[in-house]
């Protein structure tokens, strides 16, 4: 497949996974255009999980072309050649080092130079600490800096696991279910938190719930039996025929 | 009766129930409606024992068993039925079904006749491994399976998920039947709309892992369910 000229970042076209004849993902098309942020719906075993296992290099499609950024065909690349690319992804369960403080866990997302010789000569540097305290500031933990990380509220682990994408500096961020769990107040903040984040990168956010995802006031994709059922605002989507049957179990 | 009172449940930090309460009565079936991640899921665990509550009570037949183990709550009659069904694959049909004999006695450890009038097909296969069956198979077999332990709670995570429909009616039929008896208490937990609606004598819909609508089958608005369902 020649290389595409396309200003879609991300782009998925007829991609089809199989799993021992289960069609998790069928003939999923989709295109994320940079700058975008993009809601996923969908019941269980719609393909939400799979497609971003697709996108990261997790799972190769049987059928299908991905692109990232026009050129990078991602079905040809592996998980850490995806992620250098500037793909994050960040899961449903938070995964942060608990004995250590929220600055260190930061620091060792960081992207940088983690070679040996660089490794054991390193110092943090006032780039670096600029860097921690300008996400510190994004995921709202500035003052829980020097807390471990296993003592904060199930939001601010998740926060903090966003700001270890962040430190990543991705162009990409896959966030699945950020929310799960969380309260009322968390909820909304994370909304907050991810527009603000959506200012200067493209975000794919997996979610089930619905408060938030009219909250993000983004556009929405509904996914079912590994296809892409609609698509618009959340308005637009909840009153679709096809998407009230599938929610109602048809 | 099944009385759950203002149940908080979570994992690890994450909160999964947000005072959730809940009744169903012998000879009734109440169905509990919504979502995917809802919460249903996690009550049922918290009906069963199978995952702590961080607050609130379950009480059944005038008893407080919120600390009781699973096994425990077994042999006061509660029976579950796993969403995924969880039967044992390299077990035959026959095996599969006396592991629900765990909590009888042993006078009482025979395979109730019910069982097989009700799902025909478990007799047929009674020396199959229960992974050879088909997955409408395997939930008739999990059913089954509860159904030996003689509950009078019966607890079923989306019985129909994954099931072709002629199964789904043999399922709906044994709900039904087992309704009419009168002694057991059955919450059904569906995203199957329309399965549920004909089933229900009550009705529960969770959001966000609290319950967000409820009504029974005469106050029904069908209008107004379908919409606490949707999105």
């Amino acid at each position: 497949m020649e290389a595409r000229t396309t200003t879609t970042l991300l782009y998925l076209s007829g991609v089809t996974v199989s799993f021992d004849g289960f069609r998790a993902l069928n003939n999923l098309s989709l295109a994320v255009e940079p700058g975008e942020m993009r809601a996923i719906i969908g019941p269980n075993g719609a393909g939400k999980t799979t497609m971003m296992d697709v996108v990261t290099g997790k799972t190769r499609p049987d059928n299908g072309d991905v692109f990232f950024a026009g050129s990078h065909d991602l079905t040809k690349l592996d998980e850490a050649e995806i992620a250098m690319l500037g793909i994050g992804r960040k899961f449903q369960k938070p995964t942060v080092f608990e004995m250590h403080s929220v600055a260190d866990n930061l620091l060792l997302a960081l992207q940088n130079d983690r070679r040996p010789r660089a490794t054991v000569r390193w110092r943090d540097t006032p780039d670096e600490i600029a860097r921690i305290d300008r996400i510190l500031d994004t995921i709202r933990l500035t003052t829980e800096r020097e807390r471990p990380a296993g003592s904060l509220a199930h939001g601010q682990k998740q926060w903090l696991e966003i700001g270890m994408l962040l430190a990543q500096e991705p162009k990409l961020l896959l966030v699945d279910e950020p929310v799960a769990g969380m309260t009322d107040a968390e909820t909304r903040q994370t909304a907050e938190l991810l527009k603000e984040i959506n200012r200067d990168k493209t975000v794919i956010v997996v979610e089930h719930d619905m408060t938030f995802v009219r909250e993000l006031g983004v556009k929405v994709t509904c996914l079912h039996e590994g296809s892409a059922i609609a698509e618009g605002t959340i308005d637009q989507v909840s009153a679709n025929e096809r998407v009230i049957e599938v929610y109602l179990g048809r | 009766m099944l009385e759950a009172k203002s149940i908080d449940l979570h994992y690890g930090a994450a909160q999964a129930l947000r005072g959730v309460s809940l009744r169903a009565a012998l000879g009734e079936v109440t169905c509990v409606l919504g979502r995917n991640g809802v919460g249903k899921t996690s009550l049922l665990r918290a009906l069963v024992g199978q995952h702590p509550v961080s607050s609130g009570t379950v009480e059944w037949e005038d008893a407080d068993i919120t600390k009781l183990k699973p096994y425990e709550r077994a042999r006061r009659g509660i029976a579950y039925v796993p969403q995924g069904r969880e039967i044992f694959p390299l077990l035959t049909v026959e095996e599969n079904l006396k592991t629900g004999f765990a909590p009888l006695r042993r006078a009482e450890r025979d395979i109730p006749d019910d069982v097989f009038s009700l799902f025909p097909v478990l007799k047929d296969m009674l020396h199959r491994r229960g992974g050879d069956l088909s997955g409408g198979q395997q939930q008739q077999l999990a059913i089954g399976r509860a159904l030996v332990m003689r509950p009078r709670l019966l607890l079923l995570d989306e019985p129909t998920e994954g099931i072709q429909p002629s199964i789904i009616k043999d399922i709906g039929r044994a709900i039904t039947y087992l309704r009419s008896l009168g002694e057991i208490a059955i919450v059904l937990v569906e995203q199957y709309f329309d399965f549920a609606r004909d089933l229900g004598d009550r009705f529960a819909v969770m959001d966000r892992g609290s319950v967000v609508y409820s009504c029974t089958k005469v106050e029904m608005d069908e209008i107004a369910l379908r919409r606490a369902i949707s999105l």
